[in-house]
């Protein structure tokens, strides 16, 4: 009994480790097929479109009630010790070192990643993806690498309308609504507020958000079982994946940035 | 079928396994230049497999295959992108890429691997459309195109980069009569011009005997029949004359195997 659950164990731990290998080895294949992309840059161009203009709106609103949270609750408890003021640099921070590339990052897995899993899914369901392979272009040049591409640019772009977005909704309650001082809000933000450790940082974590979440979405498009239910199960697992990439990698690169005392 | 100087593919002792299952085992076909052979057995049997193994989609497990003389076992990947160039290829569906209208579609293939202008690619891809009889439906959407226009579309797309050889899975499956009538006269014209080499795996024996100039029949893994459609049709073996005459019982049972009807019915244990 026990014999046969640790071969259930094994067999299963097995199948995932090669499903590893093989989004490694994908992974390989499409850095080496980079160079392609200038040859085919209008495709690039239509996945900046499609993944970064078709995701705008849903990031505005998402960052604008954000910032407004984070002045409520950035208020509530600086007001305690009469630090009020001090309310823009706790949005801005906090919004622009971890809320903005992390819940930008989130959001794109779930509306950007699904889309792209369930479109390169059904590409292989429709025989598109070997019909590309018949007619001697490699659909990993083709279809794979301008996506890839497309999310590790765009994903910086709209973290940073996020991160813009949610301080202005900051301020609209803090300022507007609990009466903090226009001035005092965004004097503290400047002076506290640095290019290379906050900015930078943010920056460079939703690169690595992008490479990510694109990547798994990628991946399990053109992994998948071709069968209705295979694109489904795919679908599920990149916004799955996506999300639990996203939040450990935010721990490690936390870590390494801001981990020394 | 043996003679290799007029043979385009060669395949000799071809082994494939798709986990537990045996797809071929042992399997000679040879396919001869400039005529129209046609693959044929139950579903199941390794057909639309046979394409993919042809196509360098998947590798085989041993045995040997020859295309126009070169020996495909070891090519790189490099090396069967440009013989790719050189084969067409018909799927199922059709496949035409979504995001493009028909036009593009069949462009395509001449825009990624010619270095052609816009002028000359507009004329090869009105050529090759006035072959399948689709040149006005040129601005359409794969959408808007029925079955057998969107296989007519995907034929000249086949067609774009003037291939040696062309592959057709399954053609004729799920089409109205117009339509199976034209793809074909299609099929047989398109060969007979171009000097193609075409290669049809399907089950529709009707058209399929009409059209073929070598049939093959293949069931768990060999090749069972082979022949010119009228050897074929006087092929001792019951087996072939249960495929191609379509009778429900003979050599492949109607009953999928179970215990005697009579003992399971009476029994009184509560299984399925």
């Amino acid at each position: 009994m026990i014999l046969q659950q640790l071969i259930i164990l094994g067999k299963a731990s097995r199948a995932w480790l090669e499903r590893l290998g093989r989004a490694y080895i994908l992974f390989a294949y499409m850095v080496w097929g980079i160079p392609s992309i200038f040859r085919r840059f209008h495709l690039f161009i239509q996945q900046v479109y499609f993944l970064g203009v078709f995701s705008f709106l849903l990031i505005l609103i998402a960052g604008f009630f954000v910032g407004m949270v984070m002045g409520f609750q950035g208020y509530h408890t600086l007001a305690k010790f009469g630090a009020e003021s001090s309310l823009g640099v706790v949005v801005a921070l906090s919004i622009v070192r971890e809320l903005g590339p992390v819940i930008t990052a989130l959001l794109f897995a779930g509306r950007a990643g699904s889309a792209l899993t369930a479109e390169i899914g059904l590409m292989k369901v429709t025989e598109q993806l070997a019909s590309m392979e018949m007619m001697a272009v490699d659909p990993v040049k083709q279809v794979l690498v301008p996506r890839l591409l497309a999310g590790i640019f765009v994903l910086p772009l709209l973290a940073a309308i996020f991160s813009a977005v949610g301080i202005l909704g900051g301020e609209f309650v803090g300022v507007a609504v609990l009466g903090v001082d226009s001035g005092a809000y965004w004097s503290q933000m400047q002076s506290s507020v640095d290019i290379y450790n906050d900015i930078l940082n943010g920056i460079v974590k939703s690169i690595f958000f992008g490479l990510i979440t694109t990547w798994i979405a990628v991946f399990e498009g053109y992994d998948t079982v071709p069968t209705s239910e295979g694109v489904s199960r795919a679908t599920t697992r990149t916004v799955v994946y996506s999300a639990l990439s996203v939040l450990a990698l935010d721990f490690i690169l936390t870590a390494l940035m801001f981990g020394e005392h | 079928m043996n003679d290799s100087n007029t043979s385009l593919i060669s395949i000799k002792d071809l082994v494939f396994h798709r986990g537990e299952q045996i797809i071929f085992d042992g399997t000679n076909i040879e396919i001869p230049k400039g005529k129209i052979t046609a693959i044929m057995g139950p579903s199941g049997t390794g057909k639309t497999t046979l394409l993919r193994l042809l196509g360098g989609q998947l590798p085989p497990l041993s045995g040997s295959i020859h295309i126009d003389g070169q020996d495909v076992g070891r090519f790189s990947r490099k090396q069967w992108y440009l013989l790719r160039r050189r084969m067409g290829m018909l799927f199922q569906s059709g496949a035409l890429l979504t995001d493009m209208n028909v036009f593009d579609n069949v462009a395509f293939p001449l825009r990624e691997n010619t270095a052609l202008n816009e002028r000359m690619i507009r004329h090869l891809v009105l050529m090759k459309l006035q072959a399948v009889g689709l040149r006005g439906a040129r601005t359409l959407m794969p959408a808007e195109l029925s079955g057998g226009m969107a296989r007519r579309v995907a034929l000249a797309r086949a067609i774009a980069l003037d291939p040696m050889m062309i592959m057709y899975d399954e053609p004729f499956t799920g089409q109205d009569p117009i339509s199976m009538g034209v793809l074909v006269k299609l099929i047989r014209s398109l060969n007979d011009t171009l000097h193609l080499t075409s290669i049809i795996v399907s089950h529709d024996i009707h058209e399929t005997l009409a059209i073929a100039d070598y049939i093959y029949i293949l069931s768990q893994g060999k090749v069972v029949g082979e022949g010119t459609p009228e050897n074929l049709q006087k092929n001792p073996s019951q087996w072939v004359q249960q495929f191609i005459h379509g009778m429900p019982d003979g050599p492949v049972h109607f009953d999928y195997p179970a215990v005697e009807y009579y003992q399971d019915v009476f029994s009184f244990e509560k299984t399925p």
